[in-house]
């Protein structure tokens, strides 16, 4: 998908003004609250109209001050998940997911209601009234809704932000299974960066209503590293895992992860933070660690003062952050074998 | 008991009133709280005021301006009359009346049934394909259906009890203008009429009990199936 954007919107004393053109199909949107995310899709979905500007998407225009045009929502074919699942509250699961379908134009309708059904995993709540779902399984039915409505494009604001921290990695999946399955470009807009991690390509930094740049989900990660809390979080995605004296030993590259909180059937998703890798320039000979990896240094970076080593083993790689002294003291350059320590417990299951 | 047929021809005539005043006001109710709710206007300040405006005035004087505009000189009278339709001192006048009373009291149940809709409700049936009319028969209306249902019943009520106005456009003729409260002011002020007036009153009572019993149940109902 080819996204030109250039418009403008004055809205009491904010204002804003972005000006880019982006392809791709799964793009992010980075800003903190109120950093103007939620106007600018609301201008693309055409539920605001801007003060100024132009807006295409693949070669159609959707709105043009200059030309005049200015296409209403509903023939602009772009669905919207919000924070909240926004069903109809009159309507049953079966007639949410119908709404979009039913007006969507039949050569428009690729995605049929069976297929949505199946991904999404909704069969048991067809015909359940919507106000007695859980939040997940209305995200689940407001996510279908707009998929089934066979958007050009699908805008998802914040689709997880409400949603408790298991909750939200249960429907992760479900969101990546749609877009692989069904193939329609999205816009991401989070200030999450686990999130943009797990769902973009590509991500649009919005800052006071202005564009602050064009970058990746690794990049922000690895701006964020020294600032954030929990500092850069490796997401691993593991599967296939062994028990062995009370510990999930996952394949990971050419050898094991050894990891305590894990689960037998299926895959899942961990994260690791740069913090909780502990580096050692000669092999310690005993350690209560239960990973010990030997690594090469691929790539050195600075985030505020503190380094970031990317390290990789077996053709994986991780991020481990030390301060600067360590790097000088233990020699770490780029190229250098080193050997990381994770505990076990470190790798912490989102789902 | 003890009802003359006169007093059988008021019920039945309050009740014709109460309902075709009621029916007459829901689209005009509907859409007046639509537009405040929904819409962003000049003057919506101005039309707040002039909904509201018979609820606070005195009925004689809404019958008294209705007179004005529906009759012999007035502008709406002429144009009826010129279509040969007689008005005043109808049981029309007597509709036309009750409705005008009566509005603002739909118009804030059906508001506030509106302004409990979450924008965003409306914002996703658009992005969905729907278009703004397609979305108020799909969205809006079903779910201002209780807001209508509280607003009519309070306006029924109400519509029943009219006097002031009424008597002005409609007068007080038996078995033609002649509603319950009529009836009643005409058995009052006379000396042999109190068992009468008392038996309309006990009527009145219990149409209002009834239709305030309806209102809670069909509320009630609606409530259960949105939470089903």
């Amino acid at each position: 998908m080819k996204l030109g954007i250039d418009l403008e919107k004055r809205h009491g004393s904010f204002s804003l003004r972005i000006k880019t053109s982006l392809s791709g199909d799964r793009i992010g949107i980075f800003g903190d609250s109120g950093s103007g995310k939620s106007t600018l899709v609301h201008m693309i979905t055409g539920l605001l109209t801007p003060d100024r500007g132009e807006l295409r998407i693949d070669g159609t225009t959707l709105f043009s001050s200059r030309d005049r045009i200015n296409l209403t929502p509903e023939q602009r074919r772009i669905a919207i998940v919000f924070q909240q699942a926004m069903l109809f509250p009159h309507l049953g699961v079966r007639a949410n997911l119908h709404y979009g379908f039913r007006r969507c134009r039949p050569e428009h309708r690729k995605i049929r209601p069976e297929a949505i059904i199946e991904v999404l995993n909704l069969q048991n709540l067809l015909d359940r009234g919507v106000n007695n779902l859980s939040g997940g399984e209305k995200q689940r039915v407001a996510l279908g809704r707009a998929v089934l409505a066979n958007p050009r494009l699908l805008i998802m604001d914040e689709p997880l932000s409400a949603l408790d921290d298991s909750l939200r990695y249960q429907i992760i999946p479900y969101l990546r299974s749609v877009s692989e399955e069904f193939r329609i470009p999205y816009l991401f807009i989070s200030h999450s960066i686990t999130e943009m991690q797990l769902m973009a390509d590509d991500v649009l930094l919005v800052a006071n209503g202005e564009l602050a740049g064009l970058s990746t989900p690794d990049q922000i990660a690895r701006n964020h590293m020294a600032g954030s809390p929990r500092g850069y979080l490796n997401l691993l995605r593991l599967g296939e895992p062994l028990l062995r004296d009370g510990l999930y030993h996952y394949p990971w590259g050419q050898g094991n992860l050894i990891v305590s909180d894990g689960k037998e059937q299926g895959e899942s998703l961990f994260e690791l933070s740069s913090r909780d890798i502990i580096l050692f320039k000669n092999h310690p000979e005993a350690i209560s660690a239960r990973n010990l990896l030997e690594c090469r240094v691929a790539e050195m970076f600075e985030s505020d003062g503190r380094k970031g080593v990317v390290l990789e083993s077996g053709g994986k790689r991780l991020i481990a952050e030390i301060v600067r002294t360590a790097a000088e003291e233990l020699g770490i350059a780029r190229d250098v074998t080193i050997f990381a320590a994770i505990k076990a417990s470190a790798f912490r299951r989102l789902g | 008991m003890n009802l003359s047929p006169q007093d059988i021809t008021a019920i039945g005539l309050s009740m014709k009133i109460a309902v075709c005043a009621t029916a007459l006001s829901l689209p005009f109710g509907f859409a007046t709280a639509w537009l405040m709710v929904f819409r962003n206007f000049r003057g919506k300040v101005l039309l707040e005021v002039l909904v509201n405006l018979p609820l606070t005035l005195p009925p004689v004087v809404i019958g008294y301006f209705l007179l004005l505009l529906f009759g012999r000189q007035g502008w709406a009278g002429a144009a009826l009359r010129s279509a040969g339709i007689e008005f005043i001192f109808t049981w029309k006048a007597a509709v036309v009346a009750s409705a005008t009373v009566g509005f603002p009291l739909l118009v804030r149940s059906i508001r506030l049934g509106m302004e409990s809709i979450d924008r965003q409700l409306l914002q996703a049936s658009r992005s969905l394909g729907a278009s703004w009319y397609d979305t108020l028969a799909t969205v809006i209306l079903p779910l201002s259906f209780r807001g209508m249902i509280a607003g009519s019943s309070l306006m029924f009520a109400r519509s029943l009890g009219e006097f002031g106005a009424t008597i002005i456009v409609a007068g007080n003729i038996p078995g033609l203008t002649q509603t319950i409260p009529l009836a009643i002011y005409d058995y009052a002020s006379s000396p042999t009429g109190a068992s009468m007036a008392l038996s309309l009153c006990a009527v009145s009572v219990t149409l209002s009990v009834v239709i305030l019993l309806l209102h809670e149940v069909i509320g009630k109902k609606l409530e259960v199936r949105r939470s089903a």
